[in-house]
């Protein structure tokens, strides 16, 4: 781990054990380890029914009839539930746009989608009663893609549109589209010496989180519900929630219980409503617990891409222009679609220096299944293509990528295509320079004494090569993301802190409704306070709506904002316990009218070092509790139609080298390294850190060779949800991951502090690419890359 | 129909279990032992790993009446069963399964106060090594990977790397990248055959 | 569903007779998935765990006798001298876990032809010993697989145990999947070279709509083996020799595009592992017989 550049002001306690910039460990570690930490899947209560959905087979059509008789006289039953049953004229939800059905009502528009639900006691008798439920749909015409959607008297996904960007949209199968034009691109293409253009395709990726969305919902005694749930963002589900119930928000009590990965999946709802609905219905407490082929259906995926790029450059390597299109596929829903848009759209030139842009970007409604959020929206499909036609503009000019890059990397003070001036440290070229200064993995590291590690090749245990056919190839690239909630959006956190005297020694409880999805902020969230307030034992109180909103769990925003907010509230305690102090103290010693009063170890210390006195004894039987919300700096809309405006807070970079061994005749691949430069402005927690990155890159890692949901391009059904179909890395997948962490302070973040978590998933799949495109010659335009486009059989 | 078996060395009964149960639905829902996970239920994630008659297996894919009369060590049970492995017993231990009421949702974040706090709870070599290593994000592979890897050091107490990942290519993790787990794998070896020495 | 419970192999044979739609379950690895999905709502099951020898195998002078549920990681272990090829294609299969506790009945009884145990089984010679109450029989394993997801078995029969020759010669397994390890085959191909009889013989697993033999391939190298005298001298096999036979084995294939793969994609795969598989096994075969000479 390698520190440059400013130190990244830690205002206090950092000689109190367990603060800001240690790798402590994680509270919830024992737990986990123990099996004891209860994820929602886990819950249990007394009496409790089991919940099922019954999804939609076919991708659209009307639905003419559903009866649910048999299921009803199904011994074991205790409620079946379709749209009729609903108990209020609010019947969608969506995070922006409340287009979604809570149960389908006529028509269906995308296969998988919930038709009705089953309360039973058992959830085989749950399932049972479902599949004896009748639905007769009548099928109607299919949106799949661009062409269909926008064709002459295309079938149209949702009628009579209201949303707000409705009025701006090109065709109503359109969700929103996103122009951006700065400078002139066809007087700045007339410069060019090289143009380039190219066609890319981006497959549909699962977030995969490990935990299935579950959730167990209890009826109260007053008429609401408790429910218990994994989610990332607990007060955008009680918003879509408490008006479906037709509830009051305080009657809709919720909890966090563990959550077993997120990545963007659980920003939608999934089946909280449900649940809640079936627990009022029967009055009893319902569990639901998605197997892995319903969480294929049951929450939205990565938006699939058409991204069709031209670049131009002169003879001495620099970018004349930049033109792309970025058709998103929303599917049937249009969940985060237009903050994918705005980041696509946004990002879409990379991070490189270019004036002169012409960019559209744009989200389609179609009946494939809906997308959302996931680990780096927008941003990562645009880095596939960008970077790809990097390399191809490199080539084409005689440059090393790596070089080429670096001539045209950003920095402080350059421009975004949107206008905004990158306001902090953009280390591109030191990232790309300490990528590529890495010690490069030996060679034939498969050859031992014994003959060929089938493990160290490609195909692995199945021993499709000892060495045969095998060639390296080596590749780079760089991204940049956005962080925080962007163009105008009140991107806020909620914190409540308590300071206490328990037990002779001083206490703080951290309270905020803050979703741990496993990213560790629980753990952030302690140093915070330890920092700020001097103190070592800090309780993190569990996450729930008896709180304010943290915002999601996403963007790479929760050490920053929930992080800051944190930070603030103890700011404020510590005002106040010095404000204590200075009236039962001030007269002892003349510090105490002094600036600079630190908490340290638990006492209230000068900034010499000098001991005033022991916090309890400041304290005595006082609990001093604030809580403050915490915001950003504010964002602003993009122009509709040019795209201009200070869109974003924060942006944050990372550069990776793949080295990769393909079996050029069987199309396989071994990545046998994987290395990453990113800047984190300030780690707050190391271990943390070097994990969000080497998860991150896994997953791209995963996008690149493997992933993707694939849907029927005929009747738009998911061809594979399981994990027999939908493959994952395994360990055996995954190379050693070294990663250098670059940290540059962001002046305007708490404790300097860069968004960590997304960045990483974008220049990881078009490393690997790029480095199998080096071993292979080939061109290589979509994710992900299967043996067939390897060897010319696709 | 009834099922007895005996887990963490604790005999256990379940009635009314369906004949299509698993192994891993018994455990979860009828005996109040949910650290075995249920990510995928089809053999493919390896998160509901626990060891049957001493053998590494998905409890998702043996049907509950499959386990009668047998012997299994969930994650629940694994300090027990180390720490009488490090004695010489082989008997699995009798630790006590917690059942996830409600209470549960809150229990982690009251229970785990810091990353200090936990000292006093008994933990397997190999549970701590996940720790000190950073190998816990989420945690829901965790159970799976501990007994996996567990079962490994305890056949194999110094393996290369290669091992170790062909050993846990039957669990997946969507969190750390396996790196972490990796080091926890070899801190828990090194940390083994440091003791061994002294 | 009821669950049968036989104590030992009679009873289990009774049990079948009785309910000739009972499911056997041993591994559990195919038959639990799908219950667990609700694709499968069998009336019966029929656990075979408690049945002993199952479990257990005899080598014998010429053949080993594998129970139906030895586990995978148990042919690994013990039988790579015996049965290298089925040995190498076990290392293959699923997971660590997975091989724990899934064997080779499990593999015959589902009969996908994407199991990773047939084209060891085709390549190395086997008879599967089907039992019912009206007596055993032996089913060679070219007659076995009828259909996609089919066998030869009756509805009163059980897989009781495979008998495979033991070894004469070097066997090789390969098997493409889209990542590195715990994946279902793509296509597969098994190998082995019988010096006794002077034959080759092959396995194609997932490339067809049952696991399948490349016969004409086989005739052709044997035929190649046999004019050059290359069982003898151990000279090398032209190398268009060896793509002919390449070419033959991805000709045997009758393949589908699906969501794992392309149809072209596997015949060219098969092609590509049958050359590779043909030459490690040769030159094992011809180092083995220099040192077998140079000992003289």
């Amino acid at each position: 781990m390698t520190a440059v550049g400013a130190p990244t002001g830690i205002s206090q306690g950092s000689r109190t054990r367990g603060g800001v910039g240690e790798s402590t460990l994680r509270p919830d570690g024992v737990l986990k380890v123990t099996g004891a930490f209860a994820y929602a899947s886990d819950m249990w209560h007394e009496d409790m029914l089991w919940g099922q959905i019954l999804r939609s087979t076919v991708a659209h059509a009307e639905i003419v009839s559903v009866d649910t008789s048999e299921a009803l006289a199904t011994p074991g039953v205790y409620a079946v539930m379709t749209y009729d049953d609903l108990p209020t004229g609010v019947r969608h939800y969506g995070l922006e746009i409340r287009d979604t059905p809570v149960l389908a009502h006529g028509k269906v528009r995308h296969h998988g989608e919930p038709v009705a639900i089953v309360a039973a006691d058992h959830p085989e008798t749950a399932r049972r009663a479902a599949a004896r439920i009748t639905v007769e749909y009548r099928e109607l015409p299919l949106v799949t893609d661009e062409a269909s959607a926008t064709a002459p008297g295309a079938v149209l996904v949702h009628e009579h549109r209201t949303d707000h960007h409705a009025a701006h949209v090109p065709h109503p199968n359109i969700v929103h589209r996103q122009p951006i034009v700065r400078g002139d691109a066809d007087a700045a293409a007339g410069r060019a010496d090289v143009i380039v253009t190219g066609d890319y395709s981006f497959g549909m990726q699962d977030q995969a989180f490990l935990g299935p969305e579950s959730g167990l919902a209890v009826p109260g005694e007053d008429g609401g519900v408790d429910l218990y749930i994994a989610t990332q963002w607990l007060h955008s589900d009680l918003r879509q929630i408490a008006p479906v119930l037709g509830l009051p928000e305080d009657r809709v009590r919720m909890t966090l219980s563990g959550v077993g990965g997120a990545f963007g999946g659980r920003e939608d709802l999934s089946m909280q409503i449900h649940a809640c609905l079936l627990a009022l219905r029967t009055g009893k407490p319902v569990k639901m617990v998605y197997n892995r082929f319903e969480s294929f259906f049951g929450h939205v995926h990565r938006h699939p891409a058409r991204l069709h790029y031209e670049h131009g450059a002169t003879r001495d390597g620099r970018l004349t222009h930049v033109r792309c299109r970025i058709v998103l596929d929303g599917g049937a829903y249009a969940s985060a679609s237009p903050a994918v848009v705005g980041n696509a759209a946004s990002l879409s030139v990379g991070p490189y220096v270019c004036d002169d842009v012409d960019i559209e970007a744009l989200a389609l409604y179609s009946n494939n299944p809906p997308c959302g959020a996931m680990r780096g929206f927008g941003a990562v499909q645009a880095c596939f293509a960008y970077e790809a036609q990097m390399d191809k503009v490199a080539r084409e000019l005689g440059l090393d990528p790596v070089e080429f890059r670096r001539i045209n990397a950003m920095e402080q003070g350059t421009l975004m295509p949107t206008g905004q001036s990158v306001d902090s440290p953009a280390p591109v070229a030191e990232l790309l320079r300490r990528i590529k200064a890495m010690p490069m993995p030996p060679e034939r590291q498969w050859e031992s004494s014994e003959g060929a590690d089938v493990r160290q090749l490609p195909g692995g245990l199945s021993n499709t090569t000892h060495g045969e056919g095998v060639v390296r190839g080596v590749g780079y690239a760089v991204g940049i993301k956005n962080v925080g909630f962007s163009e105008g959006f009140d991107d806020y956190s909620t914190a409540r802190v308590r300071l206490e005297a328990a037990g002779g020694r001083p206490v703080v409880t951290v309270h905020t409704a803050m979703a741990e999805v496993g990213q560790g902020g629980v753990t952030v969230h302690a140093q915070i306070a330890r920092t700020e307030l001097g103190v070592t034992q800090v309780t993190i109180e569990p996450a729930d709506t008896r709180v304010g909103s943290a915002g999601s769990t996403s963007a790479s925003r929760q050490t920053y904002v929930t992080g800051g907010a944190v930070k603030h509230a103890c700011e404020q305690v510590r005002e106040r316990v010095l404000d204590i102090g200075r009236r039962r103290f001030g007269s002892h010693h003349p510090a105490w009218a002094g600036a600079g009063l630190l908490l340290e170890g638990g006492k209230v210390v000068t900034d010499g070092g000098e001991v005033l006195a022991d916090l309890v004894d400041v304290l005595e039987d006082e609990v001093i509790e604030v809580e403050r919300e915490w915001r950003h700096r504010p964002t602003e809309p993009f122009d509709p139609r040019t795209g201009q405006g200070n869109g974003h807070v924060q942006y944050s970079f990372a550069a990776h080298r793949a080295v990769v061994e393909v079996d050029t005749e069987l199309g396989l691949v071994k990545v046998v390294e994987l290395a990453c430069a990113q800047d984190v402005g300030k780690a707050l927690n190391p271990l943390s850190v070097i994990g969000q990155i080497q998860g991150g890159t896994v997953q791209g890692l995963g996008i690149a060779l493997m992933e993707e949901v694939v849907v029927d391009p005929v009747t738009a059904e998911v061809k594979n949800p399981s994990f027999t179909d939908y493959l994952l890395p395994t360990i055996l997948d995954t190379p050693a991951l070294p990663v250098d962490v670059l940290e540059l302070a962001d002046d305007h973040a708490p404790y300097g502090l860069r968004g960590v978590g997304e960045a990483p998933t974008l220049s990881s799949t078009l490393a690997v690419l790029a480095a199998v495109r080096d071993a292979t010659g080939l061109a290589l335009d979509r994710t992900p890359v299967r043996p067939e486009h390897l060897t010319g059989t696709a | 129909m009834r099922v007895n078996l005996t887990v963490n060395g604790r005999p256990q009964q379940a009635d009314d279990v369906w004949e299509g149960e698993s192994l891993l639905y018994v455990l979860r829902e009828r005996m109040g032992l949910p650290g075995s996970k249920n990510a995928c239920e089809q053999g493919e994630c390896g998160s509901c790993t626990v060891r049957l008659d001493g053998v590494p297996v998905c409890s998702c894919l043996v049907a509950a009446g499959q386990a009668e009369g047998r012997e299994v060590v969930t994650v629940e049970g694994l300090a027990e069963f180390a720490r009488r492995r490090a004695e010489g017993g082989a008997a699995p231990g009798a630790r006590a399964g917690q059942s996830a009421s409600l209470d549960a949702a809150r229990r982690w974040q009251a229970g785990g106060t810091d990353s200090q706090t936990g000292e006093h709870i008994e933990l397997a070599p190999i549970q701590q090594a996940f720790i000190d290593a950073g190998a816990v994000q989420c945690g829901f592979c965790t159970p799976g990977l501990l007994v996996a890897a567990d079962e490994m050091l305890e056949r194999h107490p110094d393996p290369s790397d290669e091992d170790v990942r062909e050993a846990l290519s039957g669990n997946l993790c969507r969190c750390t990248g396996y790196e972490t787990i990796m080091d926890a794998v070899r801190l828990a070896a090194a940390r083994r055959s440091e003791e061994a020495r002294a | 569903m009821d669950f049968l419970r036989p104590a030992d192999w009679e009873e289990a044979l009774a049990a079948k007779a009785e309910h000739p739609t009972a499911v056997p379950i041993a591994g559990g690895t195919d038959v639990m998935v799908e219950i667990n999905f609700g694709h499968r709502r069998p009336e019966y099951l029929m656990d075979l765990g408690r049945v002993g020898d199952l479990a257990e195998w005899e080598v014998g002078e010429d053949c080993v006798r594998l129970g139906a549920a030895v586990p995978y990681t148990r042919i690994m272990e013990h039988l790579s001298a015996e049965l290298p090829g089925l040995a190498l294609a076990s290392h293959t299969v699923a997971s660590p876990q997975i091989r724990n506790r899934g064997g080779v009945g499990g593999n015959l009884g589902t009969a996908s032809p994407a199991g990773d145990a047939h084209p060891a089984l085709l390549a190395a010679g086997a008879e599967v010993e089907a039992a019912s109450v009206r007596g055993v029989r032996r089913i060679p394993i070219d007659a076995f697989y009828t259909g996609v997801k089919r066998n030869a078995l009756e509805p009163d029969e059980l897989i009781r145990a495979v008998h495979v020759a033991k070894a004469d010669g070097p066997q090789q397994f390969s098997k493409v999947g889209t990542r590195n390890a715990m994946v279902i085959a793509v296509c597969a191909f098994g190998l082995a070279l019988h010096p006794a009889t002077r034959t080759v013989r092959t396995g194609i697993g997932s490339a067809a709509p049952t696991p399948v033999r490349a016969g004409a391939a086989e005739e052709f190298l044997n035929a190649v083996l046999e004019e050059g005298g290359l069982w003898e001298n151990g000279k090398i096999v032209t190398p268009s020799a060896v793509k002919r036979f390449a070419e033959l084995c991805a000709a045997a294939c009758d393949p589908i595009d699906d969501v794992r793969g392309t149809a072209d994609y596997r015949r060219h795969a098969v092609g590509v592992m049958a050359r590779r598989t043909f030459t490690w096994t040769w030159e094992s075969y011809r180092g083995a017989r220099r040192t077998t000479e140079g000992a003289v």
